[in-house]
């Protein structure tokens, strides 16, 4: 295995003397129980706005990528759709997933390799950039690429969004590696021509140093936070992980909405980490977001301030959150939301 | 019994100097950046935890940190939280904050200078500046090294020389074993830093701390990446309040949200 890195080495530096006609990017397409992932969409649309031509990549075991490849080369905006198999790319690791995307970086003439800012990508992403010596660039809000410069830039939030920074990566990195946010951009449709698609064979790792021993996903019938219309979140003042589902879960089914949680509130126990919204959890910008009992500390803001309609409900009438919303109500939560709810049904 | 030598762990701990996450930032007038003048924060918490957890079997706790003069203080915080030593790899104050990808293989020379070797670097999951989540990952790439990224729970196995990492992911959880020498990146819920007690903070003073340049360690910190601007994010009109649950559902039909 030693020896064929060494050859992809070589190749890569060879290949940054090419000049490019036009962007080719690679998307990493991600999947779970047969289904794409709802970020890659995001990220798809991101790689179109390039302006080149874009090529998914697919990976998993043998039976997952039966299910998946026929939905794969429906995505629209594919032009070509590369899969990869093997068993030990069941669980995506990225121990063992990095010297396939190497290997593929190091033959074919991509400029650009973008993913969702999902967690399984920004474990990715950043180790393979960092194996072909370019720098990669996180949770990107937009993208523009110009092809006489081949230069690439990108708008990214920083300091849990309390700024935007606008960054241009040059020619001189050969490979621009980004990671997209997915609230950013539009979601690609899923029935578009049928991309051809071709086979890469997989880079066995021989006894790879990390073993998936399992993964135990929180299961819900609600929306997904992540790409949900409307939003449902508590925060602290729910008091316990009862009075946090007896408040919340009412008022979400009557609205359809996802449930999530402030930081406070999945700290003390009311809520599974999963659901928390804000610079350390998921990054949401729903048509509704309702902010019950959150005070809205900045980092919250971060992960929800993009939502198109933000409704607060909190006793105290000079919490932070009131700022941002666009209708706040100065109440008791525990009396507003069932007189809510109550009113709602139809 | 004393276990031998080949099995005793050594830790780095990367650190940086960022601004205090309560603090609301303001951006330039020119957006050329962000003022910063804060105080900083940051966490060495779980290789402390390790020692006290493992003992004798934890030989060294060495934290490491790229930036200005003024990181040193940064420094002297994790060795009063219980790390031994430091190393400063300094850059001037006018210098550009270095990107991910130059951090990585700063911190590569650092671990290839060790003596005894590295068996465990522990970094936080994202800095809260730049938010880009990438230098632990990196570094593994640079050193063939595994990763265990986003943990929230590590169980270190010495004589096995194996970790078993609990790692946060959307959706879930995921459980892995990992090879030392390992690369991990903590989750907020890894655990709680202490603080630093004041006899602590006094002997932190005494303990050493070498101060190198990144010429000294052969890397190039130039970003790669150009920032062009920083600016604001464009401001919400909020502010607007309802009087009761009323006038909420009427606003709400208004913009088209009813029950489904």
């Amino acid at each position: 295995m030693l020896r064929t890195r060494a050859q992809f080495l070589t190749r890569t530096i060879a290949r940054s003397y090419a000049t490019s006609a036009g962007p080719h990017a690679l998307v990493f397409l991600e999947h779970r129980d047969g289904v794409i992932d709802a970020g890659c969409l995001s990220a798809l649309s991101a790689a179109k706005e390039l302006g080149g031509e874009v090529t998914g990549i697919v990976v998993g075991g043998p039976e997952q990528l039966k299910e998946v490849i026929p939905k794969a080369q429906k995505l629209e905006g594919l032009s070509a759709l590369l899969h990869s198999s093997s068993a030990q790319y069941a669980s995506p690791i990225p121990e063992t997933i990095s010297p396939l995307l190497e290997k593929i970086l190091s033959n074919l003439a991509f400029t650009h390799v973008v993913a969702a800012h999902s967690s399984s990508a920004k474990s990715l992403i950043p180790r393979v950039a960092a194996k072909l010596d370019v720098p990669a660039i996180s949770d990107v809000t937009s993208v523009e690429h110009n092809n006489a410069e081949n230069a690439t830039t990108f708008t990214r939030p920083i300091y849990a969004g309390n700024a935007i920074a606008t960054v241009r990566a040059p020619s001189s990195i050969p490979i621009k590696f980004f990671t997209v946010r997915s609230t950013a951009f539009k979601a690609a449709g899923t029935d578009g021509p049928e991309a051809k698609s071709s086979e890469v064979e997989s880079v066995e790792v021989t006894d790879p140093p990390t073993q998936h021993i399992r993964t135990e996903i929180t299961k819900s019938d609600r929306p997904d936070l992540g790409v949900a219309s409307r939003v449902v979140s508590g925060g602290r003042a729910l008091k316990n992980a009862e009075t946090f589902k007896a408040t919340l879960e009412p008022l979400a089914d009557v609205l359809g909405a996802a449930i999530g949680a402030s930081r406070a509130a999945v700290d003390a126990g009311y809520a599974d980490n999963s659901l928390q919204v804000g610079q350390t959890g998921k990054v949401v910008a729903p048509e509704l977001y309702m902010a019950l009992g959150i005070s809205g500390a900045i980092q919250h803001l971060a992960g929800m301030k993009d939502s198109k309609l933000i409704v607060a409900i909190n006793k105290d009438a000079d919490a932070p959150i009131f700022q941002v919303a666009d209708l706040g109500l100065v109440a008791d939560l525990y009396d507003a939301v069932p007189e809510l709810v109550q009113k709602l049904k139809p | 019994m004393r276990p031998t030598a080949s099995r005793l762990l050594n830790i780095l701990v990367p650190i940086k100097r960022t601004i205090d996450y309560a603090v609301k930032i303001r951006v330039n007038p020119d957006q050329k950046g962000v003022d910063l003048n804060v105080k900083h924060s940051m966490a060495v918490e779980e290789a402390v935890r390790l020692r006290e957890k493992l003992k004798d079997a934890v030989k060294s706790i060495k934290v490491v940190t790229i930036g200005p003069p003024k990181s040193a203080e940064t420094l002297r915080t994790a060795l009063a939280m219980g790390a031994d030593s430091g190393v400063h790899v300094e850059i001037p104050d006018s210098a550009p904050p270095p990107e991910p990808l130059g951090v990585a293989k700063a911190l590569r020379a650092v671990i290839e200078r060790q003596k005894e070797g590295v068996d465990l670097v522990i970094l936080g999951k994202q800095a809260i500046d730049d938010d880009s989540s990438q230098t632990g990952q990196m570094l593994a790439g640079l050193l063939g090294w595994p990763q265990a990224t986003f943990a929230s729970k590590l169980v270190v196995d010495i004589a096995k020389k194996e970790a078993s990492v609990t790692r946060e992911i959307d959706g879930g959880l995921e459980e892995l074993r990992c090879r030392l020498p390992l690369i991990v990146t903590t989750d907020l819920r890894l655990n709680e830093p202490r603080y630093a007690s004041l006899p602590n903070i006094m002997k932190a003073k005494k303990k050493p701390i070498e101060k190198i340049t990144p010429s000294d360690l052969g890397v190039d910190l130039t970003p790669r990446v150009e920032t062009l601007k920083v600016a604001e994010p464009p401001k919400r009109v909020g502010g607007g309040k309802v009087e009761n649950v009323d006038e909420l559902i009427a606003k709400l039909k208004e913009a088209g949200i009813t029950a489904v």
